[in-house]
C-alpha cells in the first residue's frame, strides 16, 4: 500500500470505465459449444434458508433443462435441508405449503459451508486454483462456453456480503470478469443476483459480451416472498420466487427469448424494481434464447461415410 | 506561554523538533515503504510489450521432380533451378503473416522413374516412399507426362499416404516454351496442391482465433473451427457402450483389442501434438432420453437429425470422468438399442438413412447407434450374448476422431484424388498440416496470454510477483521466440515443441494460485487506516516546524529592517 499506488488508483478512479473494444463485435457471431452454470448462495444461519432456496431452485431449473453436473459449480454457504432446525430434514421448500422440493435426490454440492469464500469464487472464476482441486470444483471453461453465474445473498450499494464476515466489492467482480474475458474463458456471460440493492454489482463491469440481471435497484430493497409457519421462515425471495416460476415453463426446445426473462416480476409482484444491462452484450436480447443460457442444448453434425475402409484390412479382428 | 519560555528552553524544543521530523523523513519514510511494498521480482517487460505484435513466417521446402517425357532437353538443361514463393498478409493491426514455399526444380533419378512407371498410383506412391523419406513439413511434387497411365483419366492430381503427389501435365502447357514460362505455367497448379497439402491461410487464421475472431467466411468454415478441441497438452478419450436392455442382450465388446488395433497407432501418430490416455465403461439401463418413432415402411425405428441434439444431455449426466486431470474430453458413445425399440436408424434433414448410423458433437465426442436385431431371431433365448463386430465400430470412432482433432473435412479441389489414409488412420501431410495449426495456435494463445498476464501485473501494484512466477514467464517469452523462429527456419518439429513448452510455461504462470488480487483497497478505505495513525503525529511537528519557519521569517525581516 504505498503511497504512490494509492495515489495512481485515486487517480484510477476518476477515469470513466472502459469500454467494449471496437473490434469484438467480429468476435461473437460464432456460437457456443458448452454451457457452464456457477450458483452461489453467501449466507449463513437459519434465518436464510430463503437464500439456499434461491440457488437450489435455480440449480434445480438449470439441471432439468439440460446442463449435466459436471458443468455446474454450486456453492452454498450453509446447510439447510439437514439443519437442526429443520423440521423436514433432507428438504428445502421454495413454495409454502411445502409443494415443491428443490433439494430432491441428486444434489451435489461442489462448495460447501465454510468453503463458500471470497476468495474461493474468485479463484473458481479466474482458475487460480491450487493443483490438488478436483474436476468438479474447476470451471473448466473455454472460449466457446456459455456461463450463467448466479448470486444470492445479502447486499448493499457496491458489495456483497459472504458469510457474514466478508464482502465483495463491484470492482473485484468487474476485475475478474476482465481477467476471464483476456484469458477467453467465456463466450457469453449471464449475470444474475437477487440481493438488496443489487443493480449497485453490475455497475462496473467492464468486459465485452456479458448481459446482467439484477433484483432490485440502489437504493431499494429486494423482499422475501412468503414464510412458512410449519418451517418458521421465509421459503424464497420475492424475485427467484418469480424466476423460478418462469423457467417452469421452459424446456429444453423452447424458443422463449431474453425479453421475456426482463419483464420477470414486475414492480407490482416484486415491489422492488428488477433491472438489467445489455449494452456490453454485443447481440440484441432478443436473438438470445433463454436455453442459451440456463439449458445446454449441443450442436450436432451427422458422421458421414468415413474416407478409409478399415474392415477390409483388419478381417480378424473377432473378440 | 511562548513568550515565556527561555532562548535556551525555546531553542531546544526547536532542536526536538527538527530532529523528530529529521527521524521521520530520513528513517521512518522509507522504513514504511519498504515494509509495506509488495515483493515483485522482475519481469522482462519490454520483450512482452514485443511480442503483442505478432509476426509469424511459415515456410516450408517443396521439391518439384520432372519424370521422363515432361520436359524437352533444353528446358532439362536450366535444371536444378530454385525458387521462392512469398505471400504475406495482414490479419489486423497486430498481426501479419507472411507464407514461404522454396520450390527446388529438378529432374527424376533413375530409381524415382522406375518407381513412377508401376501400374498404379498407390503402388508408385510406396516404391517413391521406399526410395527417401521427406523431413517433416515438406512436400514433393511428381510432374508426369499426359501419357502416362498411372492415373485415372479424370484425375489431374493424386495426393499419397506420405508427403508426396503426383501431378499430371498437359501437352500444350509444356509445348515450346523455355522453363521460365512452364515454370510459371505450373505455378498455380503447384500452388492448388500445396493448399491442400501444406499451410493454407485459412488454416491458419483459423488457428488464430484466441488471437483475432473473424466472421467466417461460410458456415462451413465456422463449422469447422467450433468442432475441434483447442489445444491442449492432453486429452482423455473415453469409450462407453451404453445396454439399456441387458434383460434382452447381453454384449460383449473387445475393446482392449479394438483400442490397441485400431486407435492405438492412430494416438501414436499424433503423439507430438498432445499426450492421449484412453478409458472405457460399460453402462447398464442407460437410456436415450429421446423417444424414437416407428415408421411403418421401413418397419424401423427413426431418429430424426433434429431430436439429435437433446439426446446428450440426459446421458452425460451418467458418464463418468476423470476427476482427477483438468484435460478436455472426448466421449464415444456405442449404443444399443433395447429390443423393443429395435432397429433404430438415425436420418438426416433430408430424411435420407445416415449410412454410418452416426454423429457427433462439436468438441464433445460422438455417438453411434449399433442395430443387433438382426443377429437372432424371435425364438432366441433371452438374454442373448451378441459379439460386436468392433472394426465397423472403430471405422466409425476414429472417423469422428479425425474430425474432432482437427482434420479438414471439405472435400479436396476437382480433379484431386486423395488416397485413403491406411491403417494409420492418418495419413503424414494431414499430420503436417496439423503441426502447422497446432503450433500457430500455441503461439497465438501463448501471446495473448503472456502480454494479458503482464498487462495485469502492470496494473495491479498489490499482486506479489514470485520468483517461480517471474522464471516461468521467462522461460515462456524465450520458447516463443524460439517457436517463431523455428517456424521461420522450417523445422516443423521443433516448432511444435517450443510451442508446447511455452504454452505449459505461459499457462502455469497465468494460473498460478498466488496470483490472486485480493487486496482491492478504495481509497476511502486506505485513508481511513492511515490518518489515525500518522495525523495524530504529524500534527504537533507540522506546526512546530510551522512555528520555527514563521520565526526564522520574521528574525530575518527584522534583520533587514536593522540593515535599512
Amino acid at each position: 500500500m504505498s503511497l504512490s499506488d494509492s495515489l495512481i488508483s485515486f487517480r484510477n478512479s476518476f477515469i470513466s470505465p472502459r469500454f467494449v473494444q471496437n473490434s469484438a463485435g467480429q468476435f461473437f457471431s460464432s456460437g457456443h459449444t458448452n454451457n457452464w452454470a456457477v450458483l452461489v448462495c453467501t449466507s449463513r444461519f437459519w434465518f436464510n434458508y430463503r437464500h439456499v432456496a434461491n440457488t437450489l431452485s435455480v440449480y434445480r431449473s438449470v439441471k432439468r433443462l439440460g446442463i449435466p453436473d459436471s458443468h455446474i459449480v454450486l456453492m452454498l454457504a450453509d446447510d439447510m435441508a439437514c439443519n437442526h432446525r429443520n423440521p423436514k430434514p433432507a428438504t428445502v421448500f421454495s413454495h409454502k405449503n411445502m409443494e415443491l422440493n428443490v433439494y430432491g435426490d441428486d444434489v451435489e454440492v461442489d462448495y460447501r459451508g465454510y468453503e463458500v469464500t471470497v476468495e474461493n469464487f474468485l479463484r473458481v472464476l479466474t482458475g487460480r486454483l491450487p493443483p490438488s482441486t478436483p474436476r468438479s470444483k474447476r470451471l473448466l471453461s473455454d472460449d466457446r462456453s456459455n456461463i450463467l453465474i448466479y448470486l444470492t445473498g445479502h447486499g448493499g450499494n457496491g458489495f456483497l456480503k459472504f458469510q457474514d464476515s466478508e464482502e465483495i466489492s463491484n470492482v473485484e467482480l468487474a476485475d475478474a470478469f476482465e481477467q476471464m474475458w483476456q484469458k477467453r474463458r467465456y463466450n457469453e456471460l449471464l449475470f444474475i443476483i437477487d440481493t438488496c440493492q443489487g443493480a449497485s454489482m453490475y455497475e462496473r463491469f467492464y468486459s465485452p459480451n456479458i448481459m446482467a440481471l439484477a433484483s432490485s435497484q440502489v437504493g431499494e430493497d429486494s423482499l422475501s416472498h412468503q414464510p412458512d409457519l410449519a418451517i418458521g421462515v421465509h421459503l424464497m425471495d420475492r424475485y427467484t420466487f418469480y424466476l423460478l416460476e418462469f423457467l417452469e415453463d421452459i424446456h429444453p426446445s423452447s424458443k422463449t427469448n431474453m425479453n421475456d426473462l426482463f419483464k420477470v416480476c414486475p414492480r407490482s409482484l416484486c415491489v422492488s424494481t428488477p433491472g438489467h444491462r445489455t449494452d456490453l452484450f454485443l447481440r440484441n436480447p432478443e436473438s438470445v434464447l433463454i436455453t442459451d443460457f440456463f439449458g445446454s442444448v449441443r450442436k450436432v453434425e451427422i458422421t458421414t461415410e468415413p474416407k478409409f475402409s478399415i474392415h477390409q484390412s483388419y478381417s480378424d479382428s473377432d473378440p | 506561554m511562548y513568550f515565556l519560555a527561555s532562548l535556551s528552553e525555546r531553542r531546544r524544543g526547536q532542536l526536538a523538533a527538527l530532529s523528530i521530523a529529521a527521524v521521520v523523513i530520513v528513517v521512518g519514510v522509507p522504513l514504511w515503504w519498504r515494509t509495506t511494498e509488495t515483493y515483485r521480482a522482475w519481469l522482462p517487460f519490454s520483450q512482452i510489450k514485443d511480442l503483442s505484435k505478432l509476426q509469424l513466417h511459415l515456410s516450408a521446402d517443396v521439391e518439384v521432380v520432372f519424370a521422363r517425357g515432361t520436359l524437352t532437353p533444353e528446358q532439362q538443361k536450366k535444371l536444378p533451378l530454385t525458387q521462392t514463393q512469398d505471400e504475406e498478409h495482414a490479419v489486423d493491426e497486430n498481426t501479419v503473416l507472411r507464407y514461404t514455399h522454396e520450390i527446388k526444380y529438378r529432374t527424376a533419378t533413375i530409381m524415382e522413374e522406375e518407381a513412377l512407371g508401376k501400374p498404379t498410383a498407390a503402388e508408385a506412391d510406396l516404391s517413391l516412399h521406399m526410395l527417401s523419406e521427406s523431413p517433416c513439413g515438406s512436400s514433393v511434387v511428381y510432374v508426369i507426362p499426359e501419357v502416362s497411365s498411372l492415373l485415372p483419366e479424370n484425375v489431374k492430381v493424386y495426393i499419397g499416404q506420405r508427403r508426396t503427389a503426383i501431378l499430371r501435365i498437359n501437352a500444350e502447357m509444356r509445348a515450346g516454351k523455355t522453363v521460365e514460362q512452364l515454370l510459371a505455367v505450373l505455378k498455380p497448379q503447384i500452388k492448388q496442391v500445396l493448399q491442400v497439402m501444406s499451410f493454407s491461410h485459412t488454416d491458419i487464421t483459423a488457428a488464430l482465433s484466441d488471437r483475432v475472431r473473424f466472421n467466417p467466411g461460410s458456415k462451413e468454415s465456422m463449422t469447422h473451427s467450433m468442432r475441434a478441441f483447442t489445444s491442449s497438452p492432453g486429452y482423455e478419450i473415453t469409450f462407453s457402450l451404453l445396454n439399456p436392455d441387458p434383460r434382452s442382450h447381453r454384449l460383449h465388446w473387445d475393446i482392449e483389442g479394438a483400442v490397441q488395433t485400431y486407435i492405438q497407432p492412430f494416438l501414436t501418430k499424433l503423439s507430438p501434438l498432445a499426450n492421449f490416455s484412453i478409458d472405457s465403461q460399460m453402462l447398464h439401463y442407460a437410456m436415450l432420453g429421446v423417444n424414437p418413432r416407428y415408421n411403418n415402411d421401413r418397419g424401423a425405428f427413426i431418429l430424426h437429425a433434429d431430436s439429435l441434439a437433446h439426446v446428450i444431455n440426459p446421458v452425460e449426466a451418467r458418464l463418468g470422468s476423470n476427476a482427477a486431470s483438468s484435460n478436455p474430453v472426448l466421449n464415444f458413445l456405442l449404443y444399443v438399442p433395447d429390443a423393443q425399440h429395435s432397429p433404430l436408424y438415425i436420418q438426416d434433414h433430408k430424411k435420407m438413412d445416415v449410412p454410418s448410423n452416426a454423429f457427433h458433437s462439436p468438441r464433445w465426442g460422438g455417438i453411434m447407434v449399433y442395430n443387433v436385431k438382426n443377429l437372432y431371431g424371435p425364438e432366441a433365448e433371452f438374454p442373448v450374448n451378441i459379439n460386436i463386430n468392433m472394426a465397423e465400430v472403430m471405422g466409425v470412432f476414429l472417423t469422428q476422431l479425425r474430425l474432432l482433432v482437427g482434420m479438414e473435412s471439405s472435400p479436396p479441389p476437382p480433379g484431386f484424388l486423395v488416397a485413403p489414409c491406411g491403417s494409420v488412420g492418418l495419413a503424414d501431410w494431414e499430420l503436417d498440416r496439423l503441426m502447422w495449426s497446432r503450433s500457430v495456435e500455441n503461439i497465438a494463445t501463448a501471446t495473448t496470454t503472456i502480454t494479458s498476464l503482464a498487462q495485469l501485473l502492470d496494473q495491479i501494484g498489490n499482486i506479489v510477483i514470485n520468483d517461480n512466477i517471474a522464471q516461468q514467464v521467462s522461460s515462456a517469452v524465450t520458447s516463443v521466440q524460439l517457436a517463431v523462429a523455428e517456424l521461420e527456419a522450417g523445422n516443423l518439429g521443433f516448432a511444435l515443441q517450443y510451442s508446447k513448452e511455452t504454452i505449459l510455461a505461459s499457462e502455469k504462470a497465468f494460473f498460478d494460485p498466488s496470483l490472486l488480487h485480493l487486496l482491492y483497497f478504495p481509497d476511502d478505505q486506505k485513508f481511513a487506516i492511515y490518518i489515525p495513525l500518522f495525523l495524530p503525529m504529524c500534527v504537533p511537528i507540522l506546526l512546530s516546524l510551522l512555528k520555527m519557519a514563521s520565526e526564522a521569517r520574521r528574525r530575518y525581516r527584522e534583520k533587514q529592517a536593522k540593515k535599512d
